[in-house]
């Protein structure tokens, strides 16, 4: 399976952020236009070019949110993920990500601390050990990333909706964000009904261990129901608001909601 | 050859009757473009991740990259799906399949296959299809109801679980899905080289007639 980076040399991340507030991002559009120049085909075909427009990404843009839209409506919170016999599990289970395992975030477990933020009653911050001592349940699921492939995993933690009610998180609060170690400051939002679904989880073990830094110590948030970018690893902290913060690769192109 | 060109007599003849009536047209070419807008993306995404040891070479495909060929996949899927119903609907309801397609007979495809390899098979009243067309267009319409429906479990692999199920896992799907729109490809190669050869048909696609 290709293991596709798409860092995006040269791009100062905050500035990609700062565009997608108005429109898709820079790096984006620049892609477009990059790939527009092929698409000669297609320009001959429909005589205009339906590419190299900001037109046409805007139309995108409009239509990606309209999917969102779509796919909350089709969301069923009751409708389970498949499970799988641990026959079924992938070996090895991927790593994959924007870069090299190398430079994954190496987490020292004495000094992470969780932070929670935002619409909760108590915004105390959780140690490793304080969060291992919650009750924790199993799962073995199919992950599938946004580039197609899949795999299967183990996966083991606290149901996300039992830590939401623990902190006395406003559940109708529009979505959960995530912050995370890794470099360029990787975040994710999660709408609160798939955070509130039952099998969304933080994950503190892979395969019944302590989740490998492959896997995104100390914690990660398995989400069976969204592709897998939609599944922060290494995650620092977490915020309940009404506020869209958008995502890493939510601001560069990715569907939001991709929901599965 | 000389049995496939077209004479002005052959032409005047069928003036005056509509072959291709409008709904047709008009879900013919919106559906030639909703194909070419997903399969060029679809390249793209296969590309992220390529199921064999070959890509698609960058020019062919749309987006740019992984993000941009997901947003126009997922926006051409409308265009396709949305016609697609239509044209399966008002097929069925107007009785255009029963009367074009049907009945396909074994026997008749053969006959009909070997004319066409020895270029014995005429064109000459394209209101009626050959047995040939007749097995291609049905197979078509079975192979692009397949690609959506692959394609549609693939993006709700949860929601839609039964469909998944049907078709054995999630990867099964992909590999259907891949193999549908190689399918189509080659439909695509055959039905625009015969088209050309037969302009005739091509107009009547246009104008009707």
């Amino acid at each position: 399976m290709a293991k596709r980076s798409f860092l995006i040399p040269g791009v100062d991340k905050r500035l990609l952020i700062k565009d997608s507030i108005k429109t898709m991002p820079d790096v984006t559009r620049r892609r477009f236009i990059a790939g527009g120049a092929s698409l000669g085909a297609l320009t001959l075909l429909t005589g205009c070019d339906v590419v190299d427009s900001s037109s046409a990404e805007n139309m995108l843009a409009q239509i990606s949110k309209f999917n969102d839209a779509v796919q909350a409506f089709i969301f069923n919170p009751d409708a389970l993920a498949p499970t799988f016999p641990e026959s079924a599990i992938t070996k090895p289970f991927p790593f994959n990500a924007y870069y090299d395992l190398d430079d994954a975030p190496d987490v020292s477990a004495a000094d992470w601390k969780l932070e929670v933020r935002g619409l909760v009653d108590n915004k105390k911050s959780w140690t490793l050990d304080e969060l291992y001592k919650l009750p924790q349940v199993s799962q073995i699921t199919r992950h599938i990333c946004v580039e197609g492939w899949s795999a299967i995993g183990s996966w083991t933690g606290t149901p996300l909706r039992d830590f939401l009610k623990l902190i006395g998180a406003d559940t109708r609060a529009k979505y959960v964000w995530f912050q995370c170690a890794d470099k360029d400051g990787y975040n994710s939002p999660l709408d609160m009904r798939s955070a509130l679904h039952p099998q969304t989880q933080m994950t503190f073990k892979y395969a019944n261990e302590i989740l490998p830094r492959a896997y995104g110590f100390p914690m990660k948030i398995r989400v069976p129901t969204k592709l897998g970018f939609k599944n922060p690893k290494y995650v620092v902290s977490m915020e309940v608001t009404n506020d869209y913060k958008g995502g890493y690769w939510e601001d560069q192109g990715y569907n939001s909601f991709s929901g599965s | 050859m000389a049995s496939l060109t077209v004479t002005d007599e052959q032409v005047r003849a069928t003036a005056a009757k509509v072959i291709q009536p409008a709904w047709v047209r008009v879900m013919h070419w919106v559906n030639a473009l909703a194909m070419i807008l997903m399969i060029l993306s679809g390249w793209q995404i296969y590309n992220a991740s390529p199921l064999f040891g070959f890509s698609f070479p960058r020019e062919y495909t749309l987006g740019g990259w992984l993000g941009g060929g997901l947003l126009w996949h997922f926006a051409a899927m409308w265009l396709l799906m949305i016609n697609g119903l239509a044209y399966l609907v008002t097929g069925f309801v107007t009785g255009r399949f029963r009367k074009k397609l049907f009945p396909i007979t074994p026997s008749g495809v053969l006959h009909d296959v070997r004319a066409a390899l020895t270029f014995k098979l005429g064109h000459d009243d394209l209101t009626v299809y050959n047995y040939v067309q007749r097995l291609l267009y049905a197979g078509i319409i079975l192979v692009g109801v397949l690609i959506v429906l692959t394609g549609l479990g693939m993006w709700k692999p949860v929601q839609l679980h039964w469909l998944v199920m049907l078709f054995g896992d999630y990867p099964t799907a992909r590999y259907i899905h891949f193999f549908c729109m190689a399918a189509i490809c080659a439909f695509l190669v055959v039905h625009v080289l015969l088209a050309l050869l037969v302009p005739k048909s091509l107009r009547a696609m246009i104008i009707g007639r």
